[in-house]
């Protein structure tokens, strides 16, 4: 089984909820998706050439100072329940992590990480660069992994287009490359049913929202991953500031929100809020939605100064090591085990850390 | 207000063209807008991308300036057809943008509002610098296109590069 702890913070710093305004924003992740010059890009290129993808990566990233130190992980030679594991720590999309469909992991998938930057290697694109960054972050994740564009621009010869950009496999990525996602919780939108006023306002501003874990994903306990939708016809930097515009105007919204929550319906609010955190600390069986929705309610609790023993670094931590492989990943049974002895495990897990010092990993 | 062009629809596209420093504007109904190559927002399909390519060449895509009868090609770097683009919605290589330019310029409008990269410039290792006579040429060739898309925002960011340029 791969050893995560290798990395630091397990490969999530973001987790610490140390980040402007992590009541809200969990994390902010910033990827330029990039090509090599000359090379069939990824959906159609054979396993030979994503391996020599591969190789001439590697050899530029030696000597760049934010990956000289980066731990390689070839996906394509790990099983699946271990590639679960790194797609549930965001550190991979489902499509890197070959969980789409059948399940197939693509010859030559890697990943190559440090601290909080990274490369996705020979998914639709030879190189998606990402950073992640605890709360709201968008200037300072867009540079770091701005830095480390140059720097493997240098080394690298990337596929550019003078009127196109940067060119990439999907239209949709084309010019920049790059999508910023703020991953934001919104309790108070949702329980004020303002939400969809909300997100049908941001495609109309260019903007688009996903769930916890990415595209393709359900929203699953009010968290959105908010991000640009359009990479052409704007500089970098205009589409980050038009996205960190939107996000300080929405988390504006939510603030309001849970203001008239409290104040025309503080019981209805402080019962959901109380009855989420009794059951997560006493339920012997959890299913991971209904945990994911419950963590919601306490999280909105401590947002709101109502829970006060719980701090917001251990619920982050539980939204990961909640999931069904980090559940399984921790138990002699491992993939073995059954979705209701997992439920039993995740119950059991859940009720450990948040009774005894709040910080635990299982 | 009626189309200035064919005097029978009501206008809605409005077009302001600044030439020379004079400025004029155009009203036009939608379909004399797209004679013109000029889309409204309001005409513009919503949607993933790989709905809009499944539809290329059917339904939503007869209905585009040029696409009903876009020609069959294939790239000859790696093979993909226009067929294969439709049905797995991504480029397999960079000459693709030069093999189905024109659809794709078409979706690129529709899908980001305009065709322009504008951000980040990139210079691969060991290519020279390009001289400023050709970057200004190439800045004068984006103003132009931004200006009759009536992309003015992107147009002034263009008209702020190419004075640094000069």
């Amino acid at each position: 089984m791969i050893d995560l702890s290798l990395l630091s913070d397990g490969g999530m710093p973001w987790l610490d909820a140390s980040g402007r305004a992590s009541h809200l924003v969990l994390s902010t992740r910033v990827r330029l998706a990039r090509n090599l010059r000359g090379r069939i890009f990824g959906l159609r290129n054979s396993p030979k050439e994503r391996e020599a993808v591969l190789t001439e990566v590697l050899a530029a990233t030696r000597d760049t100072p934010q990956l000289a130190g980066a731990m390689l992980i070839r996906l394509d030679q790990l099983e699946r329940s271990d590639r679960e594991l790194l797609h549930e720590r965001h550190l991979v999309s489902r499509e890197l992590a070959g969980l789409e469909g059948g399940g197939d992991v693509r010859a030559g998938a890697a990943l190559l990480v440090q601290n909080r930057v990274g490369v996705m290697l020979n998914e639709e694109d030879h190189l998606r660069i990402q950073g992640l960054h605890s709360g709201l972050a968008l200037e300072a994740a867009y540079a770091e992994v701005d830095t480390l564009d140059s720097e493997l621009g240098q080394r690298l010869a990337f596929a550019f287009h003078p009127q196109f950009g940067y060119l990439t496999s999907c239209p949709t990525n084309v010019g920049t490359g790059l999508r910023a996602s703020v991953l934001i919780h919104l309790p108070g939108l949702v329980l004020t049913k303002e939400i969809t006023k909300v997100l049908q306002g941001l495609s109309q501003v260019g903007l688009t929202f996903r769930g916890l874990y990415g595209e393709g994903s359900e929203v699953v306990g009010n968290f959105f991953q908010l991000s640009n939708q359009t990479t052409l016809a704007k500089s970098e930097v205009d589409l980050l500031d038009h996205l960190g515009k939107m996000v300080r105007q929405i988390i504006e919204y939510e603030e309001k929100a849970r203001q008239i929550l409290l104040r025309d319906a503080p019981t209805v609010i402080e019962d959901k809020v109380w009855r989420a955190y009794g059951l997560l600390r006493h339920a012997r069986s959890m299913p991971v939605e209904e945990a994911m929705n419950l963590l919601s309610g306490v999280r909105l609790g401590v947002g709101l100064g109502l829970i006060s023993d719980v701090s917001m670094y251990a619920l982050n931590k539980l939204l990961v090591y909640a999931q069904p492989a980090h559940i399984a990943a921790h138990d002699a049974g491992g993939p073995e085990l059954s979705r209701s002895e997992i439920n039993i495990k995740r119950a059991s897990y859940i009720r450990q850390s948040l009774t005894s010092g709040h910080d635990k990993t299982p | 207000m009626q189309c200035q062009q064919c005097g029978q629809s009501e206008a809605v596209v409005h077009l302001t063209q600044i030439m020379d420093n004079d400025v004029t504007t155009m009203h036009l109904c939608e379909a004399c807008a797209a004679e013109k190559g000029i889309e409204s927002g309001a005409a513009l399909p919503q949607g993933a991308v790989g709905d809009f390519l499944a539809t290329m060449g059917k339904g939503l895509g007869a209905g585009l300036p040029g696409m009903a009868d876009a020609p069959h090609a294939t790239c000859s770097t790696c093979g993909m057809t226009t067929q294969e683009l439709r049905d797995l919605g991504r480029l397999g290589c960079a000459d693709c943008y030069q093999a189905f330019e024109d659809p794709l310029r078409q979706l690129l409008r529709r899908l980001h509002g305009s065709t322009t990269h504008v951000g980040e410039r990139y210079r691969p290792p060991g290519a020279e610098v390009e001289p400023p006579m050709a970057q200004a040429a190439e800045l004068r060739e984006q103003l132009r296109v931004a200006i009759e898309t009536e992309n003015f925002e992107l147009a002034a960011e263009l008209r702020d590069r190419l004075r640094g340029v000069e």
